[in-house]
């Protein structure tokens, strides 16, 4: 790959930016929502901590609220229905939530860019790829011309390893494959030089080479960059592979969390559990979480107790009627947490 | 791009082939085309010469060939009611009229809709979305003669603000365009919400907002330029309701365009200022939806560049 040596935009804010530093702090963050089945939780006392250079896994199945936690901390959650009504996401020190719409806009795209799922719908039809990268580099990063933005756009795409950039750079969406505009994207969230990339799920459409690929295209960027990145995920594989801390969500709730080896090693929340016994061991391909009994709860109406009581082989009264608080996991690992009433029975006994 | 536009051109050609077929098989149809032709006096010189020009002598399949020979140099036969002129002058005569008229409705159409389509999307379901819906519902079960004479009697004849009729410039062109777009307005106004509701859901309008695009920008820009294919191909068969609506309008209006012309037409019987009409309406209606064609690629690089 060719890159001018330290003009990347890149380079010129973060160049010196020490590895470690904690970037985003989110505590106790709660979105609700309103359907027409009644208030919905999707988001219920999430926290998690993010250091630059870092990848942080967020794994759990559909309708857990992974997606819904990473959108209220950048404030674009589906409106009117939802609302984000308590916590803080701390960015470098500064609640996000005290902030107005006009100030959030100088924070999304530039300080905390985002991939979506599919690249078949997340990019606009009728723009091309320039257009699109052009444009984010208009609102974010004023100096320089048209000429200068054209240029920045161009290494972007070389960044995410798009050949004949100055080619593509004039191509729409449905000129390319779907592995091309999902770099596109990569180029896009890149562009303007965040410090955090927040990916959701996106590789889940990507057939197994192209994934592969790109996750190590984002292995790469971040060792050249010093991004933190938030990857959101089904799979074990993944987050085996790429992170190296891991937050398991059921139910709008953080329900273990910790270091990615010591979740796997010895894995303390019975859903934790599920889900790992779920996944083929012998290879790394990981399989859809589908497999646990049961089904992920509505998220109306849910147990006042732990969420995951009703599908837990290790549920008592306690845990029906009163949710458990976080407790530390006795391991090596000193930040490794879960929520469970009965992490010793059950952790003890397996 | 040029290849779905040369297909256009080739499928209007074949339609308006199979409206001069239907034009041809109508004067047929109706017993002897002398009878259609001419006027009851005619002479007995005057039948053989039109029997010469026309070839009604030979087989029918030769007097269409004939009967399109004549179309294509603008032949259509002299009016019967306006001696002296052939029907195709008369028609042409007043074709800008009725263009004039129809262009305003449009634009003000346009004008009006999109952005009542827009902001009724984006503010959807408050009071401003529920308003719309109401304007929209309206102008489309209002017909439009009862539209025009109420326009009429208040702005015109009441307030005096407008004439109540006849030609003229733009004070004249104001009351009919506005009853010929109400129909318009209100079909367009909801084509344009519901394609923006589609739009304003979409991931890349998601993936928009994440980048720091301002809310404007997102509703006028991104999604306004994607859903605005869903009207655009409604651009076409608006083209035949103006025609038709030219009719009805220019009649309360007394607007001497095409349409007033046809009901003058049949009424006094002038078959071939009729069938002129019909041809032309007929072209126009087809220019008009190959242009729409154009546009379309225009907006939607899905299209331009397969
Ligand atoms: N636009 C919306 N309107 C109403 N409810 C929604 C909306 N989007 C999400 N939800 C609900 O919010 C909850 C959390 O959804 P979220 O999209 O965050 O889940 P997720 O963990 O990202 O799932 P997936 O793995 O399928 O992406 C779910 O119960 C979902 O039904
Ligand atoms: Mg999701």
């Amino acid at each position: 790959m060719t890159r001018p040596s330290r003009s990347t935009p890149l380079e010129e804010t973060r160049g010196a930016s020490a590895s470690g530093e904690l970037l985003l702090e989110v505590r106790d963050l709660r979105t609700h929502l309103d359907t027409k089945n009644g208030l919905v939780r999707a988001v219920d006392g999430v926290s998690f901590r993010l250091h630059s250079g870092e990848t942080l896994g967020i794994i759990g199945e559909s309708g857990s609220g992974k997606s819904m936690t990473v959108l209220s901390m950048l404030q674009v959650v589906p409106k009117p229905a939802a609302r984000i009504v308590g916590g803080e996401v701390l960015y470098r020190g500064q609640n996000l939530l005290e902030k107005n719409e006009r100030e959030m806009r100088r924070i999304r795209g530039r300080e905390i860019a985002m991939i979506l799922q599919d690249p078949q719908t997340s990019l606009n039809p009728v723009f091309t790829i320039g257009n699109q990268i052009v444009e984010a580099l208009r609102l974010h990063r004023r100096d320089g011309g048209g000429k200068a933005l054209v240029h920045r756009a161009v290494e972007a795409l070389r960044q995410v390893r798009i050949a004949a950039p100055e080619e593509r750079i004039r191509s729409y969406p449905h000129e390319m494959s779907g592995g091309m505009k999902q770099r596109a994207v990569g180029a896009l969230a890149i562009s303007c030089g965040p410090r955090i990339i927040v990916a959701d799920e996106p590789t889940t459409s990507l057939d197994v080479t192209i994934q592969a690929q790109y996750l190590r295209l984002l292995r790469d960027l971040q060792r050249e960059t010093g991004l933190a990145i938030l990857f959101i995920t089904h799979d074990f594989g993944i987050v085996a592979k790429l992170c190296r801390h891991l937050l398991v969500m059921y139910a709008g709730r953080v329900v273990e969390a910790g270091p990615v080896r010591a979740v796997f090693n010895n894995p303390a929340h019975p859903y934790t559990r599920a889900l790992l016994g779920s996944v083929v061991r012998a290879d790394t391909k990981a399989e859809r979480l589908e497999a646990i009994a049961g089904q992920p709860p509505a998220l109306w109406g849910l147990p006042s107790g732990c969420r995951f009581a009703p599908r837990c082989p290790h549920a008592d009264d306690r845990c029906r009627k009163e949710y458990p608080p976080q407790l530390r996991v006795r391991d090596e690992a000193s930040d490794h947490v879960a929520s469970c009433w009965r992490l010793e029975e059950s952790h003890g006994n397996r | 791009m040029r290849r779905f536009l040369a297909i256009r051109f080739l499928q209007a050609l074949v339609a308006l082939l199979a409206i001069t077929l239907i034009v041809f098989g109508l004067t047929h149809l109706t017993g002897s085309p002398v009878d259609a032709l001419l006027p009851d006096d005619a002479s007995q010189a005057q039948i053989e010469s039109l029997i010469r020009h026309w070839g009604l002598d030979r087989p029918l399949h030769e007097q269409y060939l004939a009967f399109l020979g004549n179309a294509l140099q603008g032949d259509l036969g002299v009016s019967l009611k306006w001696r002296g002129y052939t029907a195709m002058e008369v028609v042409l005569q007043r074709l800008p009229a009725t263009l004039k008229l129809g262009g305003l409705s449009v634009l003000l159409s346009i004008v009006v809709a999109i952005p009542l389509g827009v902001v009724a999307a984006r503010h959807r379901g408050t009071m401003v979305d529920k308003s719309a819906n109401v304007v929209a519902l309206l102008g489309q079960s209002l017909p439009q003669f009862w539209l025009g004479i109420m326009l009429i009697w208040i702005f015109a004849v009441g307030l005096g603000w407008f004439p109540t009729s006849g030609q003229g410039g733009l004070p004249h062109m104001i009351l009919p365009a506005i009853a010929m777009a109400s129909f318009q307005v209100a079909a367009l106004a909801r084509l344009t919400r519901s394609a923006m509701l589609d739009s304003l859901r979409s991931e890349y309008v998601k993936l928009a907002r994440l980048k720091g695009v301002p809310e404007y920008r997102i509703v006028w820009k991104h999604a306004l330029r994607n859903a605005a294919i869903v009207p655009l191909t409604y651009f076409g068969l608006l083209a035949g309701s103006l025609l038709t609506g030219s009719v009805v309008i220019e009649s309360v209006f007394s607007w001497p365009g095409t349409g007033l012309l046809s009901i003058e037409a049949i009424r006094g019987r002038d078959y071939p200022v009729v069938q002129a009409v019909v041809i032309l309406f007929a072209v126009v209606f087809l220019l008009i939806n190959y242009v729409v064609d154009a546009l379309y690629a225009l907006v939607d690089p899905r299209i331009r560049r397969a």
